[in-house]
């Protein structure tokens, strides 16, 4: 077992960890509350309600593991809400027309900040510091107060539900109720099929290893570094534009308010999903148990009836903060095994 | 050992000044007068380079001659500031911004410090950077990678991760990723340092087998016996400039060293003669240890060291002659034995104790654990004192300047100023700093492990002599080194220790190359 | 001739000086200030509601609302030069040591006649409080080796959570006017008193630097960890003090911040103040990834950024689109003192000396 772990890479043996860590929380739930959790629509508004953060958590991941952050993306959602909006309600803009906005806006914000940062060589925290100021000032701008959309095709979309066959349940009334998810649900798990398809098997999945991993030695060994940091970044702001969508399209309003702290959230989701800051560490799967992992415990505190508002940012702390210990141990000991064995 | 040949060096580079290509026929590589300079400093002035199909090409100099300079602008690293180089092949002259450049155009290169990326598996690493976009196919990528670690004989899989194979091990994938691509020139940094002898002479097959297909390889190293083992020719830089290019056998060892230095012979052999002074060694130990074990995994060891005397531990890279020293220091956590002072036990548990009680620990490794590199030369020289004058006395700064002036002087440590970061100083220079930060606390006890490791050689017959002259003096002085008649010269003891084991001493008449080697190959009594 | 290459040398280092940053962008609100508005910088005596003289004026706010930023600058510095990463808790901690102030000073009571405890002991057990959730991070980066930002993650996660949960989720309104002071006035002293409580810690911190080895020790850390071990440091406890320090800043900040309104909001107080005391060390030129640092252009760089937030209410800018503007300055200062435009400009700089060089030398002769 030792001998195991040691020869697991660190990306597969935190991402273990995760994913024992989420079903561990998710049954010790079922068993210990019951009701709820045993239904599965539970799991399924899980989802529903993290769709968008499970996608900006994707686009975290992955600057995060080429060594990078983002924390513009919470700000970036923020604006692509209030901006598809305004088009919708005060323009009479088609649905198509605003999920262009949506990517529009994203795939800016990821040019330019991925400009910055990897030809310009400034600081990735400072600069996208500087574009979540400049998204939550411009959301502002664009319009103050919040409002819903009540334009006809979004909000159909919006009400859109696929049902899942034969996992639905009894509610009070007696009657049966389907399962179901939402659009943006399809989405957040596409894009984590596809991220984690590009991560593990192309080229330039590996090269985003790399740059994490060592950029100088990845400039070494004929790596396009600074090519390859721009479209981390670029993928990230247009996954940020995605996910803005999906949380536009999960509430259905405007607010300059939205998202707030989704940033950090989606940071925190990643690192319990077993990305590392410090890079070349990571896997969006992971990611995906991360967010899952980190609402589960937020339903669970508030079914536990601990419903006074701190308790939520207590719990998610020292989540992050069992984690982050856990972590830091395993591959301290890890090192010290293989150090070991090496001598034997 | 090899023939000394007398005839004097041919001046080669007479045909370059004049200009005629005549033997460039097979030229595979040409660089003229390549000029770059940092700022202020011209680290090349006007270089010229050539490289023949099929020869090892021996590139040799002091530090800071400008070795490294000229193979990073030839890998696209630095760009030039003036010349051209020229590929076979290719009409006109080349240009180079970047490593990939250098690698499409088949220059293929290993450098010192190991440029791998660790968090990825051998075989990615082999493979990564050499075409750019595209699906990845694990299965032939792991089958490409494990022929060539077999046919290179590299005791790894490919499968796995990079950070836990052994530095050696790294190294080796390092050399098997540039061999492995297609490439007309191979350039080799200094590859051999980490490298036991082993693995060296594989190399050097390896070289051998790749000169035969006439690949053009540039070789880059401080010990002199492989140049002349595998090299055909020699390109000797001096303080930027080119000092000349020698047929191997028209330059003899000593005649090579002298054009590295810029020194005549009789220099050369004065310095010889200066460090054979006597080796004495009075009274009782200073320091002993009693089954001293720290967690660094080395066996539990016995060790004294006498006033005045100049010990050194040897043994094999990884035989845990460092792991010994640094449990002495402190460095290592020490989870059992004792450090006896005068016959009084003391305590160590961190380097500070070990420096209260008046040792000095110049370390293996100068980049990581020596410089403080944004830190000026001054700051770098006081700190080890000022740490132990405590945190609420701070030297003034006319103080610190005249500890830093005194041993920038004393050591000849060339340096723009004492307020130049210690960073951009050359490899010797930065290694003359820390001996003075160590000799400013005045150490009864100096432990130097490595300290001629990748410095030029004019630096290094220094520190020997001034190891020699402390030790006069009446400082005790442990030494290690690689270069076993480095230690012969100056260690009147050598401990010699194998597999982390304490399993020998030497002394007196022992103190032979044959005896260390075969006491090291466990030929012991 | 010799004079000439003496001063050219002076600018030469000057340039190559981390504070010519905030100089630079201090000069140029100034200069735009001086187009738009000379006004600006006019100081008006008033009289406040108690009928005491008072300063007013953009200046005073500067100086006043900057000072916050300023303390919570120099122990930024500190953390980042140490630890090659900041501490984004930082506002989060100052509700809790807002918190613990009113917690301290009402009891029980939320809405108190009379204070319940002395104000310094309710200071100095906030500083403690701050001071503990300092370590704690501290800990976590220094002992457990978790990167800084993550680390303080979870206090910033926590943080506004706790604060309420200290005064459990009440809002306490203290009546008191001494209590005011701190933020506000001392009657009969026309300065705000927040900028004296500034100026104390920037010479509490100069003399601390300047007497002590806090300077070195932590920029030895910050470059090279392993290398200061062996030279007698001990690099967890520098990193440890890094964030201790930051801590108290924390409490007197916290200190500053309830007693300007003699209340708390927990989602408001001192909101995104982590991101500007990090781009006032990034302003100030300092790297963020750690090692060498200058106190004084982080302080410079506090107020440049209050500068500009001062700057740009005078032009109404609404508070919620504030950031927008400031974000835009922010890039553009960036971007221009970034080595690699800095470079450029350098070189086309040569490249206009070498063009105008030959014409002087030509006048000359």
């Amino acid at each position: 077992m030792k001998k195991k772990l040691g020869k697991m890479t660190d990306t597969n043996l935190l991402l273990t960890i995760t994913i024992v860590v989420f079903f561990a929380l998710y049954i010790g739930a079922m068993i210990f509350q019951g009701k709820g959790f045993l239904k599965p629509q539970t799991f399924f508004n899980i989802l529903n309600g993290n769709a968008a953060l499970i996608i900006l958590a994707c686009g975290m991941s992955l600057v995060m593991i080429t060594g990078g952050i983002d924390i513009s993306v919470g700000g970036v959602t923020a604006l692509v809400s209030m901006c598809c909006a305004v088009y919708l309600d005060y323009h009479g803009g088609s649905v198509l027309g605003s999920i262009m906005i949506a990517l529009g806006i994203g795939l800016a914000f990821g040019i330019v900040q991925g400009f910055l940062i990897s030809y310009l060589d400034i600081q990735p925290f400072i600069v996208t510091l500087a574009g979540m100021f400049f998204a939550r000032g411009m959301t502002t701008i664009v319009n103050t107060n919040p409002f819903n959309v009540a334009n006809e095709d979004f909000v159909a979309l919006k009400e859109t539900r696929l049902v899942i066959p034969f996992l639905g349940s009894v509610n009070k009334l007696g009657k049966y109720v389907n399962a179901y998810i939402e659009i943006g649900v399809v989405v957040a798990l596409l894009i984590v099929v596809i991220l984690f398809v590009v991560l593990k098997w192309t080229k330039l999945g590996r090269k985003f290893y790399a740059l994490g991993g060592n950029a100088q030695s990845a400039l070494m060994l004929g790596i396009n570094v600074k090519r390859t940091k721009f479209i981390s970044y670029v993928i990230c702001g247009l996954l940020a534009g995605i996910g803005g969508y999906v949380y536009f399209l999960h509430v259905g309003s405007g607010s300059a308010s939205h998202a707030s702290g989704a940033e950090m959230d989606a940071i925190a989701s990643s690192i319990i999903g077993g990305t590392m800051l410090t890079g070349g560490v990571g896997n969006i799967i992971g990611t995906l148990f991360g967010v899952l992992s980190l609402s589960t415990i937020q339903n669970i505190v508030s079914s536990a009836g601990l419903g006074e508002a701190w308790w939520t940012g207590i719990t998610n702390a020292s989540m992050l903060c069992m984690f982050l210990v856990v972590q830091s141990l395993v591959i301290a000991r890890k090192k010290k095994a293989l150090k070991n064995q090496e001598m034997m | 050992m090899k023939k000394k040949n007398v005839k004097c060096a041919v001046p080669f580079f007479d045909t370059v000044s004049g200009g005629e290509p005549k033997v460039r026929d097979k030229t595979v590589l040409e660089m003229s007068n390549i000029h770059k300079s940092f700022h202020e400093v011209h680290a090349l002035q006007g270089v010229d380079f050539f490289l023949r199909e099929g020869e090892i090409h021996a590139l040799m100099g002091e530090n800071g001659a400008g070795k490294s300079t000229l193979i990073k602008v030839l890998t696209g690293v630095y760009s030039k500031d003036e010349g051209q180089i020229f590929l076979k092949g290719i009409d006109k002259p080349v240009s180079i911004h970047s490593p990939q450049d250098a690698q499409r155009l088949g220059i293929s290169t290993v450098y010192q410090e190991i440029t791998l990326c660790p968090n990825l598996s051998v075989a990615e690493n082999i493979f990564i950077g050499r075409d750019s976009y595209g699906l990845l196919n694990w299965k032939k990528m792991n089958e490409g990678a494990g022929k060539i670690l077999e046919t290179l004989d590299i005791p790894t899989t490919p499968t796995q991760q990079l950070a836990s194979c052994s530095i050696a091990v790294q190294q080796m994938v390092a050399i098997a990723r540039a061999v492995d691509m297609d490439c007309k020139v191979l350039i080799l940094d200094e590859p051999t340092s980490s490298l036991d002898e082993q693995e060296v002479e594989k190399l050097f097959k390896l070289m051998r087998d790749l000169k035969k297909r006439g690949v053009g390889i540039i070789f880059v190293t401080h010990f002199l016996d492989q140049v002349y083992e595998v090299c055909d020719r020699i390109t000797v830089l001096r303080d930027g400039k080119l000092e000349g290019e020698y047929e191997i056998r028209d330059l003899p060892r000593l005649q090579l060293v002298s054009k590295m230095l810029g020194k005549e012979l009789d220099d050369l052999s004065d310095i010889k003669a200066a460090v054979k002074i006597e080796k004495k060694e009075n009274g009782g130990a200073l320091f002993e240890t009693n089954d001293l074990i720290s967690n660094a995994g080395i066996k539990p060891f016995d060790f004294y060291i006498k006033k005045g005397e100049v010990n050194g531990f040897t043994g094999l890279l990884g035989s845990g002659r460092s792991e010994c020293v640094r449990a002495i220091f402190g460095a290592d956590h020490v989870v059992g034995g004792t450090v006896k002072k005068n016959g009084a036990t003391i305590k160590i548990k961190k380097p500070i104790d070990a420096m209260r009680n008046g040792i000095g620990y110049l370390p293996e490794d100068r980049k990581v654990d020596g410089i403080i590199g944004d830190l000026s030369v001054r700051e770098n020289i006081i700190i080890a004192l000022q740490v132990m004058k405590g945190f609420f006395k701070p030297f003034t700064k006319a103080e610190a300047n005249k500890f830093a002036d005194e041993y920038i002087n004393l050591l000849g440590i060339k340096t723009a100023s004492a307020d130049t970061p210690i960073k951009s100083l050359s490899g010797g220079n930065q290694q003359k700093c820390i001996l003075a930060r160590w000799l400013l606390t005045h150490p009864e006890y100096l432990i130097l492990d490595e300290p001629t490791r990748g410095i030029d050689v004019g630096t290094k017959v220094d520190i020997q002599k001034l190891v020699l002259k402390l030790a006069s003096e009446g400082m005790s002085i442990t030494f290690i080194s690689s270069e076993t008649d480095e230690m012969l010269r100056t260690c009147s003891r050598l401990v010699v220790m194998r597999d982390r084991k304490v399993v020998g001493e030497l002394k007196g008449d022992e103190l032979t190359q044959n005896m260390i080697m075969s006491t090291i190959a466990g030929g012991e009594k | 001739m010799e004079s000439k290459k003496k001063q050219s040398a002076w600018i030469t280092k000057l340039a190559g000086n981390r504070i010519i940053i905030p100089i630079v962008a201090l000069l140029l609100l100034v200069i735009f200030n001086l187009i738009m508005d000379p006004s600006f910088f006019k100081i008006n005596v008033g009289y406040n509601s108690a009928g005491n003289p008072i300063l007013s004026g953009y200046l005073m706010t500067i100086l006043d609302c900057g000072s916050e930023l300023v303390i919570l600058a120099i122990g930024m510095t500190l953390v980042t030069a140490a630890t090659g990463g900041q501490d984004i808790s930082v506002g989060a901690a100052i509700a809790i040591s807002g918190s613990v102030i009113l917690r301290v000073l009402c009891g029980t009571n939320s809405r108190p006649e009379t204070l319940q405890a002395p104000i310094i002991v309710a200071f100095l057990i906030s500083c403690i409080v701050a001071m503990l959730f300092g370590a704690f991070n501290g800990v976590l980066v220094a002992f457990f080796k978790i990167q800084p930002m993550v680390a303080t993650l979870i206090l910033f996660t926590a943080g506004r959570s706790i604060a309420a949960w200290i005064n459990n989720n009440e809002l306490p309104i203290i009546s008191e006017p001494s209590f005011g002071y701190f933020g506000g006035f001392i009657p009969g002293i026309p300065i705000p008193t927040p900028i004296f409580i500034a100026g104390v810690c920037i010479i509490i911190i100069a003399l601390v630097l300047k007497f002590t080895n806090l300077g070195f020790y932590t920029q030895a850390v910050g470059i090279n960890e392993s290398s200061s071990r062996l030279n007698g440091l001990n690099p967890t406890f520098v990193k440890f003090l890094s964030f201790v320090i930051l801590g108290l800043c924390v409490a007197v900040v916290g200190l500053i911040k309830v007693s300007r309104i003699s209340s708390i909001n927990y989602s408001v107080i001192a909101k995104d103040i982590e991101m500007d005391a990090i781009l006032a060390v990034a302003l100030g030129g300092n790297s963020l990834s750690g090692g060498k640092f200058n106190m004084t252009a982080s302080i410079l760089g506090a107020y440049v950024i209050q500068f500009l937030t001062t700057t740009l209410y005078k032009f109404d800018v609404k508070s919620d689109a504030l950031s927008a503007y400031k974000a835009v300055v922010v890039i553009l200062l960036v971007v221009l003192s970034a080595p690699v435009v800095r470079e450029w400009f350098a070189k086309l700089w040569k490249n206009i000396k070498a063009f105008i060089a030959p014409k002087k030398e030509a006048e000359a002769k």
